[in-house]
C-alpha cells in the first residue's frame, strides 16, 4: 500500500513515518507539512491512503477532504476528537486515530484500510448529512437526534445539551457546536443560548419557553427570532 | 501540575531504533526553543490567535513527552486565548520552564 503524510508538525509526521515502517506492506511515497502540495502530488500520483492532519494552519484537512475529486483512502489524525466526527460524514474516511498514537491502535486502522480497499470502489459523493449530531462524552462519541434537541447552553468550558429525555456535558463551545447544526431547526437566541425553535411553547418578552426550560432573548437575537417564526 | 516529562512513548515506538530516537529528540530541540519564542513574541503583542496556534503546536509535545495534565491545560489555554484571554499565562510558562528544563537534560 502507497501512503503520503500530511502534517504541519514535523514531530508528528516522524512519529507516523515510524509506525509505518512497523507495516510491511505501508510504502510512504512522501511526506507534506501542507494539504495544497499533497493535492499537486496526489494528481500525479496513485495513493492508496493518506495520513491527514485535520488541524492545520490555513488550507485544513477537512478543506483537503472536500477538494478531492478521486479520494484514496483517508486516515484522519488529531488530537481533538470532536474533529473525528467528520469521520463519519465521507465514505473514503476509513478511520480516525487520536495522537498520541500508539502501535496497537494504528495495526486496526491498517487492517479497517486494508478491508475498506478491498470492497468496491466508493462513491466520491459526500453522504447525506444526517439527522444526528455525535457528541464526545468520556471518549465515547454518543449519538443524539438533532430534532431530540430542545436547548444548548454554555456553561464555562462546556455545553449542556438538553433533549426531550436526557441532559449531555460536552467539553466544547457554542460556536463549534452551532456549526454543526441545520440552520432550520436551531437559532441562537442569547450568547450562552441555541434553542430548537421549533421546540418552542410560548415567547414572552425577554424569554421563550421550551419544555420546561425558560430561555433568556438578548436584545440583538430577537428580531431574526421574530424573523423566523410563523407570525400571525 | 505533577507532570514530569519523559520519553517513554518514543521509546515504545523506537523499539531499539535508535535512528528514530534521535530524530525525534533532535525535531524537539530544534522546534521547542523555536516555538516558545514564537509563544513570548505573539504573546507580548496580543495576537492572541496567533499564541493559540503556537499553543495547539507545543500541546502535541507535551502529549508525547506524557504529559498529560499539561496537554490538558494547554487545550484550555488554547481556547481561552481565541477568546482573546491570556490570564493563564504564567502557569504555561511554567510548564515551559519544566520543558524546557528535561530538554536540556537529553
Amino acid at each position: 500500500m502507497n501512503c503520503i503524510i500530511i502534517d504541519d508538525e514535523t514531530a508528528a509526521r516522524a512519529i507516523v513515518g515510524q509506525l509505518c515502517t512497523k507495516v510491511p506492506e505501508l510504502h510512504i511515497l512522501q511526506e507534506f507539512d501542507n494539504a495544497i502540495e499533497a493535492i499537486k502530488f496526489l494528481n500525479q500520483q496513485e495513493v492508496d491512503v493518506v495520513f491527514l492532519d485535520i488541524h492545520m494552519p490555513g488550507f485544513t484537512g477537512i478543506d483537503f477532504v472536500q477538494t478531492l475529486k478521486n479520494p484514496p483512502k483517508i486516515v484522519l489524525t488529531t488530537s481533538d476528537t470532536e474533529f473525528a466526527i467528520a469521520a463519519y460524514e465521507y465514505e473514503f474516511i476509513v478511520d480516525y486515530l487520536v495522537k498520541p498514537i500508539t502501535f496497537e491502535r494504528f495495526e486496526k486502522c491498517i487492517q479497517k484500510v486494508k478491508k475498506s480497499l478491498s470492497q468496491k470502489p466508493v462513491s466520491t459523493a459526500m453522504v447525506e448529512p444526517t439527522s444526528d449530531l455525535y457528541i464526545n462524552i468520556d471518549r465515547r462519541l454518543i449519538k443524539i437526534r438533532l430534532d431530540e434537541i430542545l436547548v444548548i447552553e454554555a456553561e464555562g468550558d462546556y455545553i449542556k445539551v438538553k433533549t426531550e429525555k436526557e441532559e449531555h456535558r460536552v467539553h466544547t463551545t457554542l460556536k463549534k457546536i452551532k456549526e454543526k447544526l441545520p440552520d432550520n431547526l436551531f437559532l441562537q437566541i442569547h450568547r450562552s443560548y441555541i434553542i430548537n425553535f421549533t421546540k418552542i411553547i410560548d415567547i414572552e418578552d425577554n424569554s421563550v419557553l421550551i419544555a420546561k426550560n425558560v430561555v433568556p432573548i438578548s436584545r440583538s437575537n430577537r428580531p431574526e427570532l421574530m424573523r423566523r417564526l410563523n407570525l400571525l | 501540575m505533577n507532570d514530569k516529562p519523559n520519553l517513554n512513548y518514543i521509546d515504545e515506538l523506537a523499539e531499539g531504533d535508535v535512528a528514530f530516537r534521535e530524530k525525534f529528540i533532535g525535531i524537539i530541540k530544534t522546534e521547542f526553543p523555536l516555538e516558545r519564542e514564537e509563544y513570548m513574541d505573539h504573546l507580548k503583542n496580543q495576537r492572541f490567535k496567533e499564541t493559540a496556534m503556537v499553543v495547539h503546536k507545543m500541546k502535541h509535545k507535551f502529549n508525547i513527552l506524557s504529559m498529560q495534565e499539561a496537554y490538558g491545560f494547554a487545550v484550555r489555554y488554547e481556547e481561552e486565548l481565541l477568546e482573546g484571554n491570556s490570564g493563564m499565562d504564567s502557569s504555561f510558562k511554567a510548564i515551559l520552564q519544566v520543558v524546557d528544563t528535561y530538554i536540556e537534560s537529553i
